[in-house]
């Protein structure tokens, strides 16, 4: 089966973030994921949407990735690109929101395009933050400290 | 040549990229994603992001030679074009993508083709630099000297 999505192979302790992260495009999606990586999240990519769903246990197909009880596939955050062919991020931020398993997951939406009224309709829809694209390394910092607030 | 003089022009080459505007400060990044336990991932995105283009780039020219132009399909190409150009700071490429998208826009089959070209021109001189920048890297690392993240920065 083909699976659309990369899984990292290293299982560290559970205070670790583990972070789904999702772009249809592949330089992004690679760059994102090392982003986290260096900064010590667990990190497991998708290429669209949908793939995003059935990781988290919303697929149509309902493929029963037990996210709820196992601790390795438990996912502390997405973040995902807004523009994406097929389902957009927006719609991903708002099938998470309006799931019971999932709704306190923080989403936060990339974009490389700054129009306030996207951000404000993302924001206004749960999402946790609004990230500018290009991503540099301090962004995935200050969003760490961020979240990690949050949780303590 | 002497190591420190390959150092030196490796750097001042490097410096040229940005005061040319080939490269903007999202490139300083990548160095900034290596360690040990992946120490070729700027080489290895930035050859990633060489084909990737070079696949979007032959995708861009068929859709623009069909008789009926599909703009449905030739924005979303340049769209992810500007994306992987802006991500790892090749500032040209993607301002030539940002000139395009508006003509895309208007739906003028003409002025899409100028773009193309002026795309693929930049693309073209990008890849030209960086495999430049990379031979003299290698050149460097096989005369035993070594490269740091410092070198590129400024």
């Amino acid at each position: 089966m083909e699976m659309g999505y990369d899984d990292d192979d290293h299982h560290h302790g559970h205070e670790e973030l583990h972070v789904l992260a999702v772009d249809d495009n592949l330089i992004d999606r690679k760059l994102v994921e090392k982003l986290l990586k260096i900064s010590s999240c667990k990190v497991t990519t998708a290429e669209n949407a949908i793939r995003a769903l059935e990781y988290l246990g919303l697929g149509d197909h309902n493929q029963h990735i037990d996210t709820l009880t196992n601790n390795n596939l438990k996912v502390n955050l997405i973040i995902t690109d807004y523009c994406m062919p097929g389902m957009t991020g927006f719609e991903l931020l708002k099938k998470v929101k309006e799931s019971s398993n999932l709704k306190e997951v923080p989403v936060v939406i990339m974009s490389s395009e700054n129009i306030p009224t996207r951000i404000n309709k993302c924001l206004a829809s749960g999402a946790q933050m609004f990230m500018q694209k290009p991503l540099k390394l301090s962004d995935v910092e200050k969003l760490k400290c961020h979240l990690m607030n949050c949780r303590s | 040549m002497e190591l420190g003089q390959m150092q030196k022009s490796l750097q001042d080459y490097t410096k040229s990229l940005f005061v040319e505007g080939i490269l903007d400060s999202q490139f300083l990044q990548l160095p900034q994603l290596q360690d040990e336990s992946n120490s070729d991932f700027v080489s290895q995105v930035v050859s990633l992001f060489f084909q990737d283009s070079d696949r979007i780039l032959n995708d861009l020219s068929l859709s623009l030679d069909q008789k009926v132009v599909d703009f449905e399909k030739v924005d979303p190409y340049v769209h992810q074009l500007k994306g992987s150009s802006s991500s790892i700071g090749a500032q040209r490429v993607k301002n030539a993508c940002v000139v395009f998208r508006s003509f895309c826009e208007q739906k003028n089959v003409e002025a899409c083709h100028r773009c193309l070209q002026q795309v693929k021109q930049e693309y073209y001189l990008v890849k030209n630099r960086l495999e430049t920048l990379f031979k003299l890297e290698q050149q460097i690392v096989a005369s035993g000297g070594m490269i740091s993240a410092m070198d590129l920065g400024f």
